[in-house]
């Protein structure tokens, strides 16, 4: 038993305690709650059905495959999973397109392989960048957004060098 | 929040999710028309034709997948917010905040709203984060304003959420569960161990580059 055996039943456990302490109705308020989830993802299908779709297509011609191998000189070096290298381009601009991207990785590798953690490291540990600046600096009058970008991407550049060599550490 | 907050929300999201678009008919176009063109390089068209079928039947597949996950998740995050656990958060992580944002009015609005947003995120609220930060980069404006130009808390606010802070990362564990993963979960301190670290290189870039931009007499 580790601590990511923990983590989910945790939460549950606490968030319907505490829910039950504030007399909340946990019930009624847990189904509301998963009536939104139905919309969400009623919102989103479209989306990841025509990128899950590409993707799938892209990766049967050998572009996947071709983008790994351009890329390798330098994931080689960094001893960086050369087939997650798609997930680290597509990541910064869509959330649709990475969960295709990712899926695509998993299907081929399997989860619990080498670039297979490689990759659900990634996708939890960042974000869409480019549309989280746009979407917030986009509330206000601000056309210079400085050094939100270069900042943000250093995050990102830092993930991508750092995520390879953590997965080694911590599994093998 | 008032109706006329959301109904701005929701034309700043309309704006920004149509220039997303705009540049999503590329990605789609480009990668269907390069399938095609490698495809034919290959000399390997029916893999793809086969791709496009079998890829269709297990976007549903995902689909599904995601569905059980996602509302599991709102379901109880759902509880978690009416219990006001949201709120719980914001006032254990407040004080952490105000010594980040420099020169911020501790009592403000606006580091109400940041506190809220970032509470959200780490609970992996995402439909409640996003108004939240919105609202909070409205309030820096009114502030702090610049004009045309960012401020620095601004920026630092917009680098926090570019930086995932979920703890949780439930998308990838319902992913990897699909694909035959024995322990899904099993990511996760390496996950929470490269979003400190992104993190911290993101905030500290920030701040340098905040310091130097200033000192050349950019802003």
């Amino acid at each position: 038993m580790t601590v990511s055996d923990f983590a989910v039943p945790a939460v549950f456990v606490f968030v319907l305690v505490y829910g039950l302490y504030k007399k909340v109705d946990i019930f009624s308020e847990f189904t509301n709650g998963v009536k939104e989830g139905l919309h969400t993802v009623y919102d989103v299908f479209p989306a990841l059905f025509a990128l899950v779709l590409s993707v799938g297509m892209f990766r049967a011609s050998g572009g996947l495959a071709l983008i790994s191998a351009l890329m390798s000189p330098v994931t080689d070096f960094l001893g960086f999973p050369g087939e997650v290298t798609p997930l680290v381009i597509m990541r910064p601009f869509s959330g649709s397109g990475s969960v295709a991207i990712f899926e695509s990785i998993l299907g081929q590798t399997g989860a619990d392989s080498f670039a297979g953690r490689v990759a659900s490291v990634i996708l939890g540990s960042s974000e869409t960048t480019f549309y989280v600046i746009a979407v917030y600096f986009a509330a206000t009058k601000v056309k210079k957004t400085r050094h939100a970008l270069p900042s943000a991407l250093a995050g990102d550049i830092t993930l991508w060098i750092l995520s390879g060599l953590v997965v080694g550490f911590w599994f093998y | 929040m008032c109706l006329m907050c959301e109904l701005y929300i929701n034309n700043v999201l309309i704006l920004s999710v149509t220039g997303v678009r705009f540049m999503m008919k590329y990605v789609f176009g480009g990668l269907c028309v390069f399938s095609l063109v490698f495809a034919i390089l290959n000399r390997d068209v029916a893999a793809v034709s086969e791709a496009a079928l079998s890829e269709a039947q297990n976007a549903v597949t995902l689909c599904l997948t995601l569905c059980g996950v996602i509302c599991l998740w709102s379901g109880i995050m759902r509880v978690a917010q009416t219990a006001g656990l949201t709120e719980l958060l914001a006032g254990a992580f407040k004080p952490l905040l105000i010594r980040l944002f420099k020169g911020i009015d501790p009592n403000g609005r606006a580091i109400g709203y940041i506190v809220l947003n970032i509470s959200a995120n780490l609970l992996g609220l995402g439909n409640a984060s996003t108004p939240f930060g919105i609202a909070a980069m409205r309030e820096l404006e009114k502030e702090e304003s610049e004009g045309e130009h960012a401020t620095n808390n601004m920026v630092l606010f917009v680098v926090l959420n570019t930086a995932s802070l979920q703890l949780i990362p439930t998308t990838a564990a319902a992913l990897r569960l699909k694909n035959g993963s024995a322990a899904p979960m099993e990511i996760l301190p390496c996950v929470w161990i490269t979003s400190l670290a992104a993190l911290t290189v993101s905030l500290s870039v920030a701040k340098i580059l905040s310091k130097r931009r200033r000192k050349a007499g950019l802003v």
